[in-house]
């Protein structure tokens, strides 16, 4: 099987859309000629025209209120914000617009758009290129969001997300773009040629949204994650040497509560990781929903481990980022406590 | 010039406030029929002073004069009359079906009943409008059965939006009636692009952008415009300046542009003001734009000029902020009273078939009403069920929508 960077599945999932239904057009900033800043949607423009695949102006809220637009004509529009960081002046259109289009209307106008977004730290971006807002569209009635942790499931997710009849917000984790990235900072990167996630099957496959998936087995706790903090357990389970059962949720909205209850159930600790600031953090509804469905079966308190509620610095990256470390004392607490 | 003392922080105010006489002076209203109108396909750079200009078709003896003049037969004359009337009389009852208590909110259109309706007689079937709250002419226009209108303003059981929605806040795809949001702005970028899905298809549909006055200080209104000069969207940007935001008049979103046609030229977008209590005029212009979206030729921004008569929504008091006879001295008449004088002076009309049609008007706008009320009203009778609430936010319920709604016990 073809092994893929991240860019490369994400760029495959588009191009195979594009080729499958002619309704489904791509575009945002330098998306076009150029083939983006992360070069996701390079080569597009060349095989399917500028009219399936054109730059924007520097506008978000033009680029996704357009694209509803678009998606209330009958096209079925994957526009790229260039930073999740950059995405605010899109809000009112997600919000207000994009989200509730088919519940205002009761499904006269629908709107089945897919906001794509390189999103989380890692890379030294300062606050204009880090942050994760995921927890700012989980809040949203209306909308799914994404955010997958390695090449096979991007591909799968992605194809999976245009395909969908309603508003997807898509995460990629930009430190995830060329492999799997653990938080060892001080290592060279494996790449996704050298993964076994790096295997993307050519041609069309879906992976279904709002299905987590056991990206480890264990009996000792249980670890919710996502994006780059899938690979953050992984060091911090094989550090420690305790036995987490690590859950990649790959899709935060709708949720796949059943695999994150049957885990839980199982283990009695449950530890939950996310680059993003903790206050109200995704995190927050997954310890809640934890606490409602499994606290007869709970021998620990729920432990978050997150990035600091401080803007994401720069300098300061590695003290900020929830590295296996962190989240090592958090399993090393939990099974303690 | 000689001015170097400390900087002074400048705030707009209305040339009058309540208790004093309403003036209009400043606002210069050109002869009817004495601008000129260019071909479609115009350098749009040639044609700048007609963003500071107004076109006019009838004049002060109800004639139609002028280059803009000659479109519209006596039937279709007579049927705009109608349209303007009935929304009139439709606003009326419904306004009073909010005092009544039969719903929660109302907005009105007293005075600006030209510019939907006219408007709509310009477009094509399978077009779109994205409008504001003020533009029902469209649906009124178009044969959208009032008495579906009544059913959403009343949010009972036989609402097309089972109650979701805020009243006036219609959608009807197949009567080209975008679904109104109530958030100001966002739907004219939405225009844009839906005429951008149209050009990418090679279709021949074009969209119509609606946006008040005050709205055009929405940064959605200029991302609309950079896309649409840029796409050469086939796209009508009308802006519809009535003169008030509900407290807030025309000259704190105009700031120093002169009007707000002119926002259109630094775009490169031809850019008309047109007189919006003439229907004639209002429907000219239309056509005009929707003719060059429909032949490549890209956007047109039309500003209508025209008067707020009534109060913002059911919920404003415009005496606490302009002169009660303000409406009275807009220099550009009643646009019912207008079209109704043409239409006498073309001799196809009179007096007594005006009171006539009034009358023939309020009663079916009645029948709707009661039609509508046996399907209950925000507050009685029959109302969509609580399972609805659920229903519909996404194609398919997710599992945490179940557990709510089996929680909720409906």
């Amino acid at each position: 099987m073809p092994r893929r960077t991240m860019i490369e599945a994400i760029r495959d999932a588009m191009d195979v859309s594009m080729a499958r239904d002619e309704r489904v057009i791509v575009f945002g900033e330098d998306v076009g000629f150029f083939g983006g800043v992360f070069r996701c949607t390079q080569g597009l423009q060349a095989k399917y025209g500028k009219s399936r695949c054109f730059d924007a102006p520097i506008s978000e809220s033009g680029i996704v209120g357009s694209a509803i637009g678009m998606a209330a004509y009958g096209l079925k529009p994957c526009v790229e914000v260039q930073f999740a960081d950059y995405v605010y002046p899109a809000y009112d259109q997600i919000v207000s617009e994009a989200a509730r289009l088919r519940y205002r209307s009761n499904g006269d106008f629908t709107c089945p758009i897919v906001v794509r977004m390189p999103t989380g730290g890692g890379i030294f971006g300062g606050q204009t290129h880090s942050q994760s807002p995921e927890a700012l569209f989980t809040h949203v009635s209306g909308l799914k969001v994404v955010v997958p942790s390695n090449p096979h499931d991007a591909k799968g997710l992605l194809i999976a997300a245009i395909e969908d009849p309603d508003p997807v917000i898509f995460l990629e984790p930009k430190r995830l773009y060329n492999g799997p990235f653990d938080g060892h900072h001080e290592r060279p990167v494996t790449p996704w040629s050298k993964h076994e996630l790096g295997e993307v099957a050519d041609g069309h496959y879906t992976v279904p949204l709002g299905k987590a998936v056991i990206r480890r087995p264990g009996a000792a706790v249980t670890v919710l994650a996502y994006g780059t903090m899938v690979y953050v357990a992984e060091a911090a389970a094989e550090e420690t040497g305790i036995d987490a059962e690590i859950i990649d949720l790959r899709t935060l909205l709708p949720l796949d509560l059943e695999t994150i209850v049957g885990s839980v159930k199982k283990t009695g600790r449950c530890v939950i990781v996310h680059e993003a600031t903790l206050t109200s953090g995704y995190g927050a509804e997954l310890s809640a929903l934890v606490q409602e469905n499994c606290f007869y079966h709970l021998e620990a308190p729920v432990a978050r481990v997150a990035g600091w509620d401080t803007p994401y610095p720069h300098a300061q990256e590695w003290d900020y980022f929830p590295g296996p470390a962190r989240l090592g004392r958090a399993l090393v607490e939990t099974m303690e406590a | 010039m000689a001015d170097a003392g400390l900087l002074r922080f400048h705030v707009p105010e209305p040339e009058v406030r309540p208790g004093g006489t309403p003036d209009f002076s400043n606002v210069t209203i050109p002869k009817a029929g004495s601008v000129p109108r260019p071909e479609i396909d115009v350098d749009p750079r040639t044609i700048r002073d007609m963003a500071f200009s107004i076109i006019r078709v009838l004049n002060r003896a109800g004639e139609a004069v002028g280059p803009w003049a000659g479109l519209l037969s006596d039937d279709e004359l007579l049927e705009g009359l109608r349209h303007m009337m009935t929304l009139r009389s439709f606003d009326a009852r419904m306004q009073m079906a909010q005092r009544q208590g039969k719903t929660s909110f109302y907005m009105q259109h007293l005075g600006e009943e030209a510019v939907s309706c006219a408007f709509r007689k310009a477009l094509a079937l399978g077009d779109m409008n994205f409008p504001t709250y003020r533009q029902a002419g469209l649906l009124i226009a178009d044969g959208y059965p009032m008495v579906t209108m009544m059913n959403q303003i009343y949010s009972n059981e036989a609402d097309p939006l089972k109650g979701r929605q805020l009243p006036i806040m219609y959608s009807s795809k197949e009567h080209g009636f975008f679904s109104i949001s109530g958030n100001l702005a966002t739907q004219y970028i939405q225009a844009v692009g839906w005429a951008m899905a149209s050009a990418i298809s090679n279709d021949s549909k074009i969209a119509a952008a609606w946006i008040g006055d005050g709205s055009t200080a929405e940064s959605d209104f200029h991302s609309a415009l950079v896309f649409a000069s840029t796409y050469k969207a086939p796209v009508v940007l009308n802006v519809v300046n009535n003169q008030w935001a509900i407290s807030t008049f025309q000259g704190i979103a105009r700031g120093g542009s002169g009007t707000f046609a002119a926002r259109g030229l630094g775009f490169g977008i031809p850019s008309l003001r047109v007189d919006g209590n003439d229907y004639l005029a209002v429907h000219a212009v239309a056509k005009w734009a929707a003719e060059r979206a429909r032949k490549n030729l890209g956007p047109t921004l039309v500003e209508y000029v025209t008067y707020r008569v009534g109060a913002h929504s059911s919920s404003d008091d415009p005496s606490a902020y302009r002169p009660k006879a303000e409406s009275d001295a807009w220099p550009l008449g009643d646009p019912i009273v207008r079209l109704k004088n043409h239409l006498i002076q073309r001799g196809v009309w009179s007096d007594e078939r005006h009171t006539q049609a009034e009358a023939e008007i309020l009663e079916t706008v009645i029948a709707a009403q009661r039609e509508a009320e046996r399907h209950g009203t925000l507050h009685a009778g029959g109302k969509p069920s609580a399972r609805d609430m659920f229903e519909g936010v996404y194609a398919e319920m997710p599992p945490h929508l179940r557990r709510q709604r089996q929680q909720a016990g409906v």
